[in-house]
């Protein structure tokens, strides 16, 4: 440990102590934010015992806000007639249960399993019908046509997810969110609901089909490659040229610097 | 400086003294004449100077130390010159990825090599040459009067000589030239032109056209499009390809819950209300092309009705004849009269009623 206690005092190692802790803390909440999501693979078989364990579920966690006949209350709507998709999406996204009344709910990492999410779904299925969560093959995208998918994401999706699915504001305080974790059912599910603030496309305006051209135009924007190496979210012209101007701005003041500073060397002698 | 000539004469003039005013054109007169220099004479017969720079850096060691980073520096920078032109040379750019990685390697290449030097040269001047600080005076800006004269002189004499003033036949063409040179730009603005005409006030929506979704480019039936909170971006029957047709025409569908729409009076365009019998079954239709500057204005929140534009915020109130809640929109997004035709598609009644998009200099 001499090297450091020997250069500690030399100007050079405040910037990398800052830029270690920069790096520091980037990893520290990396590594917090990541953690794995499996999605729901399966749909559910419904049956009275499911049903049954759906609405104890229910009472438990969602009776608070949207009522004991999910009749919905002052602070959450009716649930009668959403459909076991609705459902589906908002659980196995984590937005529901909801942590608090905000203008959006974030995506979280899901409070409900697989098979609890189902039978919840099952129980309000079960009140009055509704958009039922898609099958594997409904959502899978072999054979899809990526083009279409593409020519429809931007007519009418692109407006507020942007054209790469990065996300982007709404009004007071509302948010479309990013589509970069989203699962093909999670898709579909929010198509055909409607989720929050989002327009509902349901099978007869866009049709299933359709609806796997867009899924698949949404997975297959992810792997495209990021030309320069940063992705900066994929939110278009405008950050790369903020922080190319940023960074490079911030790199010729540090070079001013250090081409205008005093010799320490002179003033010893 | 020489003594004798002035900067620009020719070689063989200086060695002997001028011999009466013969002299290029255009050049300065002898300088003990007239100079253009400012203050040079005292310097010339003084002794030889003095050295004013030490010799040697004040820190010898650490120069020497120096000396071997700027030059491994500019052995990097070289290094990574040739890098550039091996990559440059090898890598192929058939494809997306082997230009990422080209890109990749001749930037690199090239900044290494720049920076190199540059950081170099700065560690040169740091830490190798000698530190001294001279302090340098700064002349007054205006020339001397005898510079000054001797400028307006030699302009004079110059203008005579050059037969400029003596000849108005060649001043007068030269002039003439010139001219038609100067007015050629402004008769390029005609292609500005032609004038718009009505193209502004119409788009291609026309009686019985039918309302197709825009990509999939499939006729809709009101009962197909029939959740309240959907909404569709529509194009017209027979343009849905013609972009510069559906700059204007684009245009939105949105399905409500009953009762949620205010209704105004029969075939009025009002602001805050919805013509009534341009709807069918709680569809509505707007023009999707925002009123403040033209941008695709469909952000459409289903929770609150709004329709947001996502450039300027602007926001509309869609139940209330999407008149303008917030923003820099100066009006509301007109409607398009809709029914359904005989086989029960949504068509078009007409064409807009008032014209689309932001506003124009003869719109009023």
């Amino acid at each position: 440990m001499s090297w450091i206690t020997a250069k500690r005092r030399r100007p050079v190692a405040g910037y990398a102590v800052v830029l270690l802790g920069l790096i520091l803390v980037g990893a520290i909440y990396a590594t917090i934010t990541a953690s794995g999501e499996s999605s729901a693979a399966t749909p559910p078989t419904t049956s009275a015992a499911q049903i049954a364990k759906g609405q104890q579920i229910f009472d438990l966690t969602c009776a608070t806000c949207h009522g004991m006949q999910a009749q919905g209350t002052a602070v959450a709507p009716s649930l009668i007639g959403v459909g076991s998709a609705a459902v589906d999406f908002q659980v196995s996204t984590g937005r529901m249960p909801a942590k608090s009344l905000d203008a959006e709910n974030d995506r979280r990492p899901r409070q409900l399993n697989v098979a609890q999410t189902h039978a919840v779904a099952a129980y309000i299925e079960s009140l009055a019908g509704g958009p039922a969560i898609p099958t594997p093959a409904e959502v899978g995208t072999s054979g899809a046509n990526i083009a279409l998918g593409q020519q429809l994401f931007t007519a009418d999706c692109a407006q507020c997810h942007n054209f790469d699915g990065a996300g982007g504001a709404l009004t007071y305080g509302k948010y479309a969110p990013a589509l970069t974790e989203s699962t093909p059912t999670q898709i579909y599910e929010a198509m055909l609901t409607g989720p929050e603030a989002m327009p509902v496309f349901n099978n007869t305006t866009i049709t299933p089909n359709e609806k796997r051209d867009i899924i698949a135009y949404v997975t297959a924007s992810r792997a495209t490659p990021n030309p320069g190496g940063f992705s900066l979210g994929r939110v278009g012209p405008v950050t790369e040229g903020l922080v190319a101007f940023l960074g490079l701005l911030f790199f010729m003041v540090l070079t001013a610097l250090w081409i205008t500073a005093k010799h320490r060397k002179t003033a010893d002698e | 400086m020489s003594d004798t000539g002035a900067p620009g004469g020719p070689p063989d003039e200086p060695t002997e003294p001028p011999a009466g005013p013969h002299r290029v054109i255009g050049t300065p007169p002898p300088a003990q004449a007239r100079t253009l220099l400012g203050d040079a004479p005292e310097a010339q017969d003084a002794a030889p100077a003095r050295r004013e720079l030490p010799a040697d850096p004040s820190d010898k060691p650490r120069a020497k130390r120096a000396e071997r980073l700027v030059a491994a520096l500019f052995i990097l920078s070289m290094l990574a010159s040739i890098g550039f032109i091996a990559a440059y040379v090898g890598l192929e750019v058939g494809s997306v990825d082997a230009t990422l990685r080209s890109n990749l390697a001749l930037g690199l290449s090239m900044s290494v090599a720049f920076l190199a030097i540059a950081i170099g040269a700065v560690i040169w001047v740091r830490h190798i040459m000698p530190t001294v600080e001279l302090t340098e005076q700064r002349h007054p800006m205006r020339s001397d009067p005898e510079v000054r004269e001797a400028f307006k002189e030699t302009f004079e004499e110059g203008a005579e000589t050059s037969q400029f003033t003596k000849r108005p036949l060649l001043r007068r063409t030269l002039i003439a030239a010139t001219l038609p040179l100067a007015a050629a730009p402004i008769v390029l603005l005609r292609d500005m032109g032609p004038l718009p005409g009505t193209s502004l006030r119409h788009t291609v929506w026309r009686k019985g056209m039918r309302l197709l979704t825009y990509g999939a480019n499939t006729p809709i039936k009101p009962g197909d499009f029939s959740s309240p909170g959907g909404m569709i971006t529509v194009v017209p029957e027979g343009f849905q390809d013609n972009q510069d047709a559906l700059a204007a025409a684009t245009a939105i569908i949105i399905k409500f819950q009953p009762g949620l729409m205010r209704f105004g009076k029969p075939n009025q365009v009002r602001g805050g209300y919805v013509t009534p019998n341009w709807t069918v079954d709680n569809i509505v239709c707007y023009s999707k092309i925002c009123t403040h500057v033209g941008c695709p204005a469909a952000l459409y929140e289903q929770t609150t009705h709004h329709i947001l534009c996502p450039c300027h915020q602007s926001t509309f109130d869609a139940p209330n004849g999407a008149q303008v809640l917030f923003g820099p929109a100066p009006r509301p997004l007109p409607q398009l009269p809709i029914t359904v035709d005989a086989e029960g598609f949504l068509v078009a009644q007409s064409d807009f009623h008032e014209p689309v998009g932001p506003s124009f200099f003869e719109r009023g």
